[in-house]
């Protein structure tokens, strides 16, 4: 264990590092803290310029309220939602044949095609921009949840199949090699044996994939316009102009269209953690 | 007729069975990302609106480019953006050794310094673009209460872009905490231990004994961060939309200014712009792929 555990060590040392770690957390956060504290201000605290001191009334409710009541916030929350569920179904599916196929079987090209995946997962957004933009404008799909979603889940099915591939690597090959010998076909293989046991590889995606959908704005501001399509990184933006000005309002926007991956991140911690470090740090 | 076909792929099934498993996801990904990429260079070479009929111009975009004051700021700044971003393998390193002990609540903690990195980059704009904001903004409260005069971060075009730099460090620097988390929890406690009886510690321990453990999770630190760095996009478009007077464009911005804003729909300029990124990333995405084959070939089975 590095560094040298606190228990070893006097009992200043371990009272000093058990007061300071609440102190160094308020630190690391405090934009955010400061933003919370905005959220449930009323708007005459802005106007008397307290804007730090206690707030003059508590207006969580108020605020909050009117963010999802006078504006047009649970339309984009919702477009979030109906981008970001298809997608993870999507590219987690698609990944798992890749998967499959690059991490069982030996045939001409085989790394030739996952460092394909690799690099094509790892290009700056902006050279697709243009092509991409134009391939869904002529299939009717600008300005569509579809046109959204269908690019989305190819191109995170890059990085899936990287994840997939890898994990279904470090099975154990002999269970395969056995059913084989039974005689059993290919697809059953995939179905029966392998996709059970990937399980903890899907979940660690599912939960990785959500995240970075729901937090995409630059494919949101360039294959949507309105709220008709817009997922709510970019609907925030319509949001606060909406309310220019209005701290206690567009604080409140903000944490709301910050929230759901937020929760996913804590109800699935693990998951995440897993998926995040590649599971090549174990 | 139909037995021959059965025995043929029969016979072949251990080509075709995967070759069928990865049709579509090589479909979609070569539609949507492997040629776009090609469709892009060949665009550059044209001058397009993007709805009426392209112009043939050969290499006239990238002429343009040599003399064009703002790709030099926007490249200029993208070597800021890679310089300073890698600040936050040290910092996340720094803070996962700070949390890496057994107190009580110590989960919570590390979940906690790890949050930021969840939030959507357009939030975390939006939280620190009010932060440094003149007068509501905490920054400048907690300057003022200091006795030192405020500062304007993003009307400053001298400072915005370390402003937004700053920014983006933070979720950054969450992401490689807790990749060195992950990394210290395998560090092998025999070898310190052997370290310790050697007389190594502090310092010297971690960088004889705990770091060269600590490769993978380096490496994985290492290829996020660089390419966190080159895509920066989200944080620019929200917290100063490239201004003041352009100051704080990057490639990736300059090229969706060109290509797609109200400053006009130059498609062929942009995709130069693009190509450009794209070969810086190209440097650094062939010694990825070049490390990652190298340890492929040894865990060859």
């Amino acid at each position: 264990m590095f560094p040298k555990p606190i228990q070893k060590q006097s009992r200043a040392a371990q009272i000093t590092y058990q007061s300071l770690l609440p102190l160094a957390l308020i630190m690391w956060l405090l934009p955010l803290l400061a933003v919370g504290l905005f959220s449930v201000r009323p708007l005459s605290d802005f106007t008397n310029g307290n804007y730090w001191g206690m707030p003059s009334s508590f207006e969580f409710f108020n605020n909050y309220g009117r963010v999802f009541f006078e504006s047009d916030m649970p339309r984009y929350l919702w477009n979030s939602v109906l981008i970001t569920v298809p997608t993870v179904v999507g590219a987690v599916a698609l990944s798992c044949m890749t998967g499959f196929a690059l991490g069982i079987y030996r045939f001409k090209g085989n790394l030739l095609i996952f460092f394909m995946f690799i690099a094509g997962n790892f290009v700056p957004f902006q050279i697709l921009m243009v092509p991409v933009r134009d391939l869904t404008v002529s299939a009717g799909l600008y300005d569509t949840k579809l046109g959204l979603i269908l690019f989305h889940v190819a191109f995170q099915t890059g990085f899936c199949t990287l994840f997939m591939r890898n994990f279904i690597r470090a099975l154990p090959f002999e269970l395969i090699e056995a059913a084989r010998v039974e005689g059993v076909a290919e697809w059953r293989i995939f179905w029966y044996i392998v996709l059970p046991l990937m399980r903890p590889a899907i979940a660690a995606l599912s939960v990785l994939v959500f995240t970075f959908i729901w937090n995409d704005y630059f494919w949101a501001i360039v294959l949507t316009q309105g709220p008709d399509a817009q997922p709510v990184t970019a609907g925030i933006t319509s949001f606060n102009s909406q309310f220019v000005a209005q701290y206690h309002l567009m604080s409140a926007g903000s944490i709301v269209a910050a929230l759901p991956p937020v929760a996913m991140f804590f109800m699935m911690q693990r998951h995440f953690i897993a998926g995040l470090t590649l599971g090549a740090v174990k | 007729m139909s037995t021959a076909n059965q025995s043929w792929a029969k016979r072949n099934r251990m080509t075709i069975t995967p070759l069928l498993f990865l049709l579509p996801g090589i479909l979609f990904f070569v539609a949507y990302v492997v040629f776009p990429i090609f469709q892009s260079f060949n665009i550059s070479l044209y001058e397009w609106d993007g709805l009426g009929e392209a112009t043939y111009i050969g290499a006239g975009n990238y002429q343009e480019l040599l003399t064009d004051r703002n790709f030099e700021i926007s490249l200029w700044n993208n070597v800021k953006w890679l310089v300073l971003y890698l600040l936050a393998i040290p910092a996340g390193l720094l803070i996962a050794l700070l949390l890496n002990q057994t107190v009580p609540g110590i989960r919570l903690y590390k979940s906690l310094f790890f949050f930021p990195f969840v939030i959507s980059q357009v939030v975390v704009g939006l939280v620190f673009s009010w932060f440094y904001l003149p007068r509501v903004g905490l920054l400048n409260a907690l300057l003022t209460s200091l006795g030192l005069e405020s500062i304007n971060v993003l009307g400053d075009p001298t400072l915005a872009t370390y402003g937004i730099i700053a920014a983006g460090l933070w979720p950054q620097t969450a992401y490689c905490m807790i990749l060195y988390l992950t990394g210290l929890n395998a560090v092998d406690p025999e070898q310190v231990e052997a370290g310790r009886l050697d007389g190594a510690k502090g310092v010297k321990m971690l960088w004889y004994v705990i770091l060269p453990q600590l490769r993978p999770a380096t490496f994985i630190a290492f290829v996020v961060t660089i390419i966190g760095a080159l895509r920066s996009f989200d944080l620019i478009s929200i917290m100063t939309n490239g201004g003041p007077f352009g100051s704080t464009r990057v490639l990736s911005f300059y090229m969706f200014e060109k290509a797609l804003s109200e400053y006009g729909f130059r498609m062929g300029y942009g995709s130069a712009i693009a190509v450009v990124l794209f070969f810086i990333m190209l440097f650094f995405i062939a010694y990825f792929l070049w490390s990652m084959y190298r340890d492929e070939r040894e865990a060859r089975r």
